[in-house]
C-alpha cells in the first residue's frame, strides 16, 4: 500500500481550490456582483494558489510523477526555501488566504475547498512531510573500469615517415632494418 | 466506440432541448425577465446532470453487468480491457458531471445575485413588481428571495434546501474528484476508496436538491393573465379584468425519478458482493510454481464457471478494501477452480509471502471470491480445427480452454467438434509461465498415450532473445526435448511468419473450417484477421478461416 503521503492529496485539493476560487472570482467580477472586490481578490488569490501548488513534490517513497511543464514552477517555488518547503507554513497560508473568500457567495466554495486543503496540509505537516522539488537527475559518469589497463603512452617504435614512404623507383634502397627483430609466430 | 457517440448525442439533445424549453417557454416569461438567459443556462446542465447521475452508478455494478449482457470472454488482456472500458466510461461520465456542475453553479450564482438585486428594487418597475409578489392569501410569489432586510445572497443560499444541498454535494463531488486523481488512486488506495463513499452524501443531497421548488413558472389563472398585454401595466395588476395578479408555482422535483433506479441497483450490487464475500472458500491445494507464481486451487459451494472467465479476490489479511481480478486457469470439468498469481505488486507479493510462511497442509488466509465474470463463448468448441493464439499474459485463459477441450474429448462430449488444435504461444520470455509449459507437457504426454499425438500442435515463439540464448540453443540442438521448455516441440525465436503458418494449416486441413482465436494485442488481431481472409478459399469444399474477433 505504501505509506500515505497526505501532502499528495492536499496538493490536488489545493490546486482544485485555486481553480475554483479563480472561477468564482471571475464570475463575481464579470457579473459585477455586490462585493465584487472580494471577487477580484479571489482572482488574485486563486492564481497565486495555483502557481504555488502546480509543481508536485517529490515523493519520499516511490516514483514521483511530474505535472507537464512543472519544472519552471518548481524552480520558482524552490527559491523560497523553507517557506515553501514546510507544510505548516502552507497550511496556515491557505487558511489565511481562504478567509476573504467566505464573504461572497461566488467565492464561498473556493474558500471551503481551500480550507479543507489547509487541514490536509496540517495533517501532512504533523506527520513530518515536507516539500521536495523534483529535479532532473544529474547524469553520473560511470568511473572508468579497471579492465582498461593503462594505455601505452608512446607510439610503437618505427622509423620516420620519410623512410617509411614507399620508394617505388628504388626498391633496393627502400628496404630497411627493423629496429626490433621480427620473428615468426611459431 | 458507438456507446460514446450515443451518449454524447443524448447529452447534447438534453442540453439543447431543456435550454430552449426554459428560454422560449411562455410560462417562464416573467422568470426570464428577472434572470435572463441564466435561467436556461442553469436548467439545461441540470437535465444533463440528471442523465449522467443515472449513468454513473451503472458501470460499477459488475455483478449486474455480468448477469445482463453477454459480455466478452475475458482473458488476461481483454479482461483488463473490459474492466478498463467500464471504468473509462465511469470516469467519462464523472467528468461530464463535473463540467455540468460548474456551468450549473455559475448560472445559479448569477441567478441568485439578480434575484437579490430584483428584490432590492434595483431594476425596472416590472422586476420590482414581480419580486414583490407575495406568498400570502391567494397569491404566490415568483422571486424566491422573500426577505428584503438581509441582502446577502450567501444567506439565501444557506437557508434554502436547494442552496444548502447544492453546496454540500458540490463539495462532496470536489473531494471525490481530487482523491480520484491517478496519483492518489494508485498510491493511496484507502484515501481514494473511503473518500469516494462521499457519493452517498452526493446522491442523498441530489435527491432533495429540488424539493424547495424554487424554479417557478407562471400558472394558468382564471381569467388568464396575458403577459404581452400586462407586462407594462404592473401597477394595475389585480385591478383590471384583463390582468389579474399572475400566479406562480415551483417545478415538481424530478431528479429522484432519474436516480432512484440505479441507486437501488447499486445497493443490490454491494449486497451481493458482501454475500459472496461471506461465503466460505476452502483451499484444496496451494502450490508454489517456478518464478514466484502461486497456484491456488479453491472450492466454493455452488460455484460454477465457464472457460476463460475471471474472478475477483479479496484477502482481508492483506487489505480489507481491495478486490483484484484474476483469470481462472482451471477447466469447468474440474471440481475446483484455480488461479495462477504472479508477483505483480504489493498485494500479490504479500499474498505470496503469507502463503510461503504457512505450515505444510494448512489452509490459506481467508479469501473472499466474487464472480465468475465474463460469459464464455462456446464457439471455441465448435470448430473442427482451431488456431489458438496466446500472446504474453494472454496465454492464461488458454490453460482453461485447452484443459476443457481435452476433458471434453476424453468424455466424448458431443459439444466438442474440435479434432485438431494449433496453439501458438508468443511471449518475450517464459519467465513466470513455466507452469503453462508444464501443462502443455502433461497434455502432450496424455495425448501420446492415447495415440493422439497429432491432436495438439503447439509452437512457442520467444520474441526476446539474445546471443547467449542462441548459442545455448545451438549447443543443445541435437537433444530430443527443447532446451528452454523441456517440451518435445521445439521453441522458435522471433515472431511467427503467419503466412507460413496459415499455409501449413491449410495444407494439413484441406477441407475444414478453421476457427482462429486470439488473446493478445489488437495489432496482432488485425494481422490474423487479414490472414484469415487471405487464406480462406471461396470454394466451400476447401479450407475456410474464421477470425473470432469478439471473443478473446
Amino acid at each position: 500500500m505504501g505509506k500515505i503521503e497526505w501532502a499528495m492529496w492536499a496538493n490536488e485539493q489545493a490546486l482544485a481550490s485555486g481553480l475554483i476560487l479563480l472561477t468564482g472570482g471571475i464570475v463575481g467580477v464579470a457579473g459585477q456582483f455586490r462585493g465584487w472586490q472580494f471577487a477580484a481578490y479571489a482572482v488574485a488569490a486563486g492564481v497565486f494558489v495555483c502557481l504555488l501548488e502546480y509543481p508536485r513534490s517529490k515523493r519520499s517513497k516511490g516514483t514521483s510523477v511530474e505535472r507537464s511543464g512543472q519544472y519552471c514552477f518548481t524552480v520558482c517555488v524552490k527559491a523560497f526555501g523553507p517557506l515553501t518547503r514546510n507544510y505548516y507554513v502552507r497550511a496556515f497560508l491557505h487558511a489565511a488566504i481562504c478567509v476573504p473568500g467566505g464573504f461572497m457567495l461566488a467565492t464561498v466554495l473556493g474558500c471551503v475547498c481551500l480550507g479543507i486543503a489547509s487541514l490536509i496540509y496540517l495533517v501532512a505537516a504533523i506527520r513530518g512531510e515536507h516539500w521536495e522539488p523534483i529535479l532532473p537527475r544529474k547524469e553520473v559518469r560511470k568511473p572508468i573500469t579497471e579492465s582498461i589497463k593503462n594505455p601505452p603512452q608512446n607510439p610503437p617504435p618505427r622509423p620516420p615517415a620519410e623512410i617509411r614512404r614507399k620508394r617505388v623507383d628504388d626498391l633496393e634502397g627502400a628496404a630497411y632494418d627493423n629496429p626490433i627483430s621480427v620473428t615468426d609466430n611459431e | 466506440e458507438i456507446n460514446c457517440v450515443v451518449w454524447m448525442g443524448i447529452n447534447i439533445f438534453l442540453f439543447v432541448w431543456f435550454y430552449f424549453f426554459y428560454d422560449l417557454g411562455d410560462q417562464f416569461f416573467y422568470t426570464r425577465h428577472l434572470l435572463g438567459s441564466a435561467l436556461a443556462w442553469a436548467r439545461a446542465p441540470a437535465a444533463v446532470l440528471n442523465f449522467n447521475c443515472l449513468l454513473i452508478l451503472l458501470p460499477v455494478c459488475r455483478n449486474l453487468l455480468s448477469l445482463l449482457r453477454g459480455s466478452f470472454v475475458c482473458c488476461g488482456r481483454t479482461m483488463r480491457k473490459q474492466l478498463d472500458k467500464n471504468l473509462s466510461f465511469h470516469k467519462l461520465v464523472a467528468y461530464m458531471i463535473g463540467l455540468m456542475t460548474a456551468v450549473h453553479m455559475i448560472a445559479h450564482l448569477l441567478n441568485v445575485e439578480w434575484y437579490n438585486n430584483s428584490r432590492q428594487g434595483i431594476y425596472d418597475k416590472l422586476s420590482t413588481a414581480l419580486s414583490n409578489l407575495e406568498d400570502s392569501g391567494n397569491n404566490t410569489y415568483l422571486n424566491p428571495i422573500r426577505k428584503t432586510d438581509i441582502q446577502i445572497p450567501t444567506y439565501f443560499v444557506f437557508t434554502t434546501i436547494a442552496g444548502l444541498t447544492g453546496v454540500i454535494i458540490t463539495l462532496a463531488l470536489i473531494l471525490i474528484i481530487t482523491s480520484s486523481m491517478e496519483v492518489i488512486r494508485r498510491s493511496y488506495f484507502e484515501v481514494f476508496w473511503y473518500t469516494h463513499h462521499l457519493f452517498v452524501i452526493f446522491f442523498a443531497g441530489l435527491v432533495f436538491h429540488g424539493a424547495g421548488r424554487i424554479v417557478r413558472s407562471q400558472t394558468k389563472t382564471d381569467p388568464p393573465h396575458n403577459f404581452t398585454l400586462c407586462k407594462d401595466r404592473s401597477d394595475e395588476w389585480g385591478r383590471i379584468p384583463e390582468c389579474p395578479i399572475p400566479q406562480f408555482a415551483g417545478g415538481f422535483p424530478q431528479t429522484w425519478m432519474w436516480v432512484i433506479g440505479p441507486m437501488i441497483l447499486y445497493l443490490c450490487e454491494r449486497l451481493l458482493r458482501f454475500i459472496r464475500y461471506m461465503q466460505a472458500v476452502r483451499y484444496r491445494k496451494i502450490v508454489m510454481r517456478p518464478s514466484k507464481v502461486l497456484e491456488l486451487q479453491l472450492v466454493k459451494n455452488g460455484f460454477k464457471m465457464e472457460v476463460g472467465q475471471y474472478v475477483f479476490l479479496n484477502c482481508p489479511a492483506i487489505s480489507q478494501l481491495e478486490w483484484h481480478p484474476f483469470t481462472m486457469t482451471s477447466a469447468p470439468e474440474e471440481d475446483f477452480f484455480s488461479i495462477h498469481i504472479r508477483s505483480a505488486g504489493d498485494w500479490t507479493d504479500k499474498l505470496i509471502d503469507i502463503v510461503q510462511h504457512l505450515p505444510e497442509g494448512a489452509q490459506g488466509p481467508k479469501m473472499g471470491v466474487d464472480g465468475p465474470f465474463g460469459t464464455a463463448s462456446e464457439d471455441v468448441f465448435d470448430y473442427e480445427v482451431s488456431m489458438l493464439v496466446g500472446a504474453g499474459i494472454g496465454v492464461t485463459p488458454f490453460a482453461s480452454i485447452l484443459k476443457s477441450i481435452w476433458y471434453k474429448f476424453k468424455d466424448s462430449n458431443p459439444k466438442l467438434r474440435t479434432r485438431k488444435i494449433y496453439f501458438y504461444w508468443l511471449c518475450r520470455e517464459t519467465h513466470a509461465f513455466e507452469w503453462f509449459a508444464d501443462l502443455l507437457q502433461v497434455l502432450e504426454k496424455e495425448m501420446e498415450e492415447r495415440g493422439m499425438a497429432d491432436f495438439l500442435t503447439y509452437k512457442l515463439y520467444l520474441t526476446k532473445w539474445d546471443q547467449s540464448h542462441a548459442t545455448h540453443v545451438r549447443v543443445h540442438s541435437d537433444e530430443d526435448t527443447d532446451v528452454v521448455t523441456g517440451l518435445k516441440q521445439k521453441t522458435y525465436y522471433g515472431r511467427p511468419a503467419w503466412d507460413k503458418e496459415f499455409e501449413q494449416v491449410r495444407k494439413e486441413n484441406p477441407t475444414s473450417v478453421v476457427g482462429t482465436f486470439l488473446c493478445g494485442p489488437e495489432a496482432l488481431g488485425t494481422v490474423l484477421e487479414k490472414k484469415c481472409v487471405k487464406y480462406s478459399d471461396v470454394d466451400p469444399r476447401k479450407t475456410k478461416f474464421y477470425f473470432n474477433k469478439e471473443n478473446f
